[in-house]
């Protein structure tokens, strides 16, 4: 396991995930971005809203037979409330188990194609083809970055709107379109039922 | 670890006491008292909408209360009646919003007395084109349109974690396979798929631990499973057991039948006077186990009728077996040719006896007409009959046809509410 002290606190970081490009120090809550062996501070956390998943840093599970770690989280909020992107290690992939009321989908980032439109050029019935498997767009929906937590593949700290378009296919899996960059980044994945997901090492919630 | 479970908190209308259950997911809540939709996300609950109906509901699962479905505890934390109008008619149902923190949310609707297990389906069901009535397939199960309805909501108590207001309106789209129902439901913003299955009133009770005997349900549900089509599955299992049965046995019986040509002798009669007329045959041997003896008139009468009277005897014994046997025939033209009797007539005595046999026969001829009466009678021995096999199969068939008329009896009760009601005259 790689480690590493807090630029800020001294504080000891661990990573469960060697490749991550940002973490967040458990201490002081300072975000930190990874430049091969040094830490930057870029900024710091503000207070996360008490947690609503089940599944927390650590939580461990099976991903169709693969084994998967939970290393890193972000936070975002919609006009419906708020939803977590956990960041997984999936065998030796990143992937994201994304948890919305307790609905879980473990998805997967593909290389984004070129004819997939800004967007401002988004509209509810796009067809799309991923993969191999063709997706209708079935909504657009406009979210804030309220927090992040733990190893992210990527820096993900000062973001403020994101658009997503959620993309359904027949055969149950879903696209994902984020553009919280220019260049839109795509994930698909599937939806997975909590048993399927053989979850351990979950959150105690009080009173369940 | 000793931090409360739920928020306290208090209604700012009528200072009930309010509790979050689903904490931070929770996003309107109605106060339990007074029933104002609140803001669950504001710290003071601002209230977002008063409740001005005349009609309060009572959940007959109070919020807060855990059962137990499918082996995991979930909580009613939201309970709402929400109704479609059909035809000036106001239908309403209850749903009760169940949550646990593992394994999300789940519905319970009840309706009449009838009870919905309901879950939100993440894939799309299928849509099938054509026909008169559309269907969609989910997992390999096609379920048939049963209704299309606005349903708004009417009441609301407890949390929800999206935004809800009375009046809400949702278009719904009901397909059913019994016990399954999908029902579509659209709004402005999105469209969601949910799969309910039928569960007992019985089973809720069981499952929330609840208090007296459930309500008992009321006609037919849309998805409502025929509690008597299993048993009406196994009634035509039996059917067909049996009936494979009976016509093997009658197989058997047409193989085996000894069909021994007993007695063959003309007679002929031209007395009118029946004190003159009886005479007995020849004595003849019936053979083998105890069977029946079957008897053949076949007479030359025009115009006219006669009489048998006829008795079996056993020379050994004496025992007679005294029937008798009526024999007419008519026919002519009027117009048109018509006919009506017969010359021949047959009669089977069941279970004869072996041994030497003689027939005593005394034939009395109708004075209609002047012709004297020939006719051959013939005695047979162990004939194979079909009607004992054919009234058995025929009453065999009674359960399984009444069973039959019951379930098409409760399919009319449940398509009766659906957009596909048959023509009726009782139809308000």
């Amino acid at each position: 396991m790689l480690q590493a002290n807090c630029p800020n606190c001294g504080g000891q970081i661990s990573f469960r995930w060697s490749s991550a490009v940002q973490t967040t120090c458990p201490f002081c809550r300072s975000i930190l971005v990874r430049h091969d062996v040094d830490l930057r501070r870029v900024g710091v956390v503000s207070d996360l809203p008490p947690s609503t998943s089940a599944v927390q840093l650590g939580t461990e599970g099976r991903y169709k037979g693969t084994p998967f770690v939970v290393v890193g989280r972000i936070i975002y909020e919609y006009d419906r409330g708020t939803w977590n992107e956990w960041h997984i290690r999936l065998g030796d992939d990143s992937a994201w188990l994304s948890d919305a009321l307790a609905e879980y989908a473990v998805s997967r980032r593909l290389d984004t194609p070129t004819n997939v439109p800004a967007a401002a050029k988004l509209h509810v019935g796009q067809q799309f083809t991923f993969g191999g498997v063709p997706f209708t767009l079935a909504r657009v929906t406009t979210a804030s970055y309220r927090g992040v937590e733990g190893e992210l593949p990527f820096e993900y700290w000062d973001k403020s709107k994101i658009t997503f378009a959620d993309l359904d296919s027949k055969d149950g899996r879903f696209a994902t379109l984020d553009y919280s960059d220019p260049e839109p980044l795509l994930f698909v994945g599937e939806y997975q039922e909590f048993d399927q997901l053989q979850f351990s090492n979950l959150r105690e919630i009080e009173g369940w | 670890m000793v931090a409360p479970r739920v928020k306290g908190l208090n209604c700012p209308r009528c200072g009930a006491a309010i509790e979050l259950r689903s904490g931070e997911l929770a996003q309107t809540v109605a106060c339990p008292s007074c029933a104002a939709i609140l803001d669950a996300k504001d710290p003071n609950l601002r209230v977002l909408q008063e409740f001005t109906g005349k009609m309060r509901y009572q959940p007959r699962i109070p919020l807060g209360t855990r059962g137990t479905l499918k082996g995991d505890q979930y909580e009613v934390i939201g309970f709402q009646v929400r109704g479609i109008r059909v035809d000036d008619v106001d239908y309403r149902w209850n749903e009760y919003l169940l949550w646990n923190p593992y394994k999300g949310f789940r519905y319970l609707t009840e309706y009449d007395g009838h009870w919905n297990d309901v879950v939100v389906v993440k894939n799309t069901p299928e849509e099938k084109e054509g026909g008169r009535q559309p269907t969609v397939g989910y997992l390999g199960e096609t379920f048939r349109h049963f209704q299309t309805a606005t349903a708004k909501t009417q009441f609301v108590l407890g949390e929800f974690p999206w935004e809800i207001r009375l009046g809400d309106t949702a278009e719904t789209r009901d397909f059913v396979s019994p016990p399954h129902m999908l029902s579509e439901e659209t709004t402005a913003d999105e469209r969601t798929w949910s799969l309910g299955t039928y569960v007992t009133p019985q089973y809720i009770w069981q499952a929330f631990k609840l208090p007296g005997t459930p309500p008992a349900p009321r006609g037919v549900y849309a998805d409502q499973p025929d509690a008597n089509a299993a048993g009406a599955g196994s009634l035509g299992k039996i059917f067909r057991l049996f009936a494979a049965i009976i016509v093997a046995l009658f197989v058997v019986r047409q193989i085996t039948a000894r069909r021994d040509l007993v007695l063959r002798q003309v007679y002929s009669v031209a007395s009118h006077n029946p004190d003159s007329t009886a005479f007995v045959t020849p004595v003849f041997a019936l053979a083998g186990r105890t069977s029946n003896v079957r008897l053949t008139l076949e007479t030359d009468l025009e115009n006219n009728w006669a009489y048998f009277s006829l008795a079996l005897i056993n020379e050994q014994t004496g025992t007679a077996y005294d029937f008798g046997r009526e024999v007419s025939y008519y026919h002519g033209y009027d117009d048109g040719a018509w006919s009506e009797g017969s010359r021949t007539d047959r009669a089977t005595i069941p279970t004869v006896p072996s041994g030497q046999y003689y027939l005593r026969v005394q034939p009395e001829l109708g004075s209609d007409g002047e012709r004297p009466m020939n006719f051959l009678l013939t005695v047979q021995r162990d004939m194979p009959g079909v009607a004992f096999f054919a009234i058995a199969l025929g009453l065999l068939a009674v359960p399984p046809l009444f069973a039959a008329f019951r379930h098409h009896a409760f399919e009319q009760m449940r398509w009766r509410e659906s957009d596909y009601a048959p023509l009726s005259s009782d139809d308000e």
